[in-house]
């Protein structure tokens, strides 16, 4: 059984609504209130019709009081069965948030005892557990970026992932995010070229740090899936009063029917899984919402086998 | 005693960092790098203990985690900069709490500097401690 205060708490549509992180016409109990408005009018209308086609008033009656019983039901049913799935969604993400947030306390004593060891400060280590040592590192790093990139989902999730807006210049940005990569795209083969106009571009109006996460994680996907040797274009160019960032790859591309999904949390393109079994699927869902957040558009062009274009546009000051 | 002192350095010349930390493991990296650079360490597992051992050891630094057992960082923080004895103590938060909330608290109580153990390098954890020492 209930008790009375949690009768109350139910009541509260607003505050379950955000609880759940949906929006009002896709929460369970706003929709059962709206619901519950529209039996009436139905019982009213029945009524009303009723009294003017049907002679007898009991018959009238039994008809408003029969049609109200199944809507109620039916409404109450499937609000409940929304609701559940609400409810999971809501664990879903919370679980998330717990696992990333207590895996990082290992994370963080498994990568500094990997640096005092690493580091040689307590003995010299040589010859092959350096080699050792070194896979360990790398895979904690890896560990350690998808933990950071599941606690930016659970934030989303949650709705609590504040932007902290300044104008910054992008170029610089782009620039930091290309000297970063060459030297891993270089030993794939693979050429990152920046165009740029020669002409001073506007400040770009956003969070630096956040719109940094987006810019490497669009030429990481393009060093990644080019396979053999090939080209990175990167480019940025005033656009309607705010500024066009591309990035263009000639790689595997994304196979038609994969491309609605691409911007989806967790999804991978069937036909990447043969070429890179690592990434999490997380990339992209992250790139699209904190461009959203920024005020800016984002989307791609793509043709499997022959590569793909990923952009987005960012405000500037105004 | 609630605390111990790792023994290996205990030059009276030395200047003593207090480490309030849960993790065993931290304590470990970190506590045996700073003795190597020439500090004397004191560890405390929790929050009432750390507290403690500031009051009575007077620190020349204290590196403090936030979520602790039996009392919070936010408290100890907020106790210490309350003490005369205690307040001009530099005091450095290590902690994997990154919101802009936590930060900002952190240093609104009076924290000198505010470390996330996931952004950074034991070295630069290390340079950070011998910054705020003045070092």
């Amino acid at each position: 059984m209930m008790t009375y205060k949690e009768i109350l708490e139910q009541l509260n549509v607003r505050a379950n609504c955000k609880k759940y992180g949906l929006g009002m016409w896709r929460c369970p109990q706003f929709l059962f209130l709206v619901m519950g408005g529209a039996i009436i009018a139905t019982a009213i209308i029945t009524y009303v019709l009723g009294t003017r086609y049907v002679a007898d008033p009991d018959t009238v009656s039994l008809i408003v009081l029969v049609t109200t019983l199944i809507l109620f039901v039916l409404t109450f049913s499937i609000t409940r069965s929304l609701e559940g799935l609400a409810e999971a969604n809501r664990l879903k993400s919370e679980f998330i948030s717990i696992v990333s947030h207590q895996l990082r306390a290992p994370l963080s004593n498994l990568k500094w005892a990997l640096e005092i060891l690493i580091s040689g400060r307590f003995g010299k280590i040589s010859g092959k557990p350096v080699d050792y040592l070194q896979i360990l590192e790398d895979n904690t790093k890896r560990m350690g970026e998808l933990v950071a990139s599941l606690l930016i989902v659970s934030r989303i999730e949650q709705g609590r992932f504040p932007l902290h807006k300044a104008a910054f210049p992008l170029i610089d940005l782009i620039k930091e995010a290309v000297a970063e990569f060459k030297p891993i795209a270089s030993a794939s083969n693979i050429d990152i070229v920046l165009e740029a106009p020669k002409s001073d571009l506007p400040l770009a109006f956003g969070d630096s740090a956040q719109l940094k996460i987006v810019v490497e994680n669009f030429i990481d996907n393009a060093v990644r899936y080019t396979k053999g040797s090939g080209k990175v274009a990167v480019s940025i160019a005033p656009k309607n009063g705010g500024l066009l960032f591309s990035c263009k790859d000639g790689g595997v591309g994304i196979p038609k029917e994969d491309q609605r999904h691409i911007f989806q949390k967790f999804f991978r393109s069937s036909n990447v899984l043969k070429y890179q079994t690592q990434g999490s699927g997380l990339g992209l869902y992250i790139a699209k919402s904190i461009i959203e957040k920024s005020g800016g558009k984002i989307g791609f062009k793509s043709e499997q086998d022959k590569g793909s274009t990923f952009w987005f546009t960012i405000p500037t000051k105004k | 005693m609630v605390y111990h002192t790792n023994k290996k350095v205990n030059n009276f010349m030395s200047k003593k960092i207090l480490f309030v930390e849960d993790e065993a493991a931290l304590q470990k990296t970190l506590g045996d790098v700073l003795e190597q650079e020439g500090y004397k360490v004191i560890n405390t597992l929790d929050g009432e203990a750390g507290l403690k051992a500031a009051k009575a050891e007077i620190p020349d630094l204290i590196l403090l985690d936030l979520i602790l057992p039996k009392m919070h960082g936010f408290e100890v923080l907020k106790s210490l900069k309350g003490d005369a004895a205690t307040k001009d103590i530099p005091i450095i938060v290590l902690t994997n709490l990154e919101s802009m909330g936590d930060i900002e608290k952190a240093l609104e109580l009076g924290a000198t500097t505010y470390l996330v153990k996931a952004s950074y390098t034991l070295e630069e954890v290390v340079s950070k401690i011998k910054k705020a020492l003045g070092e």
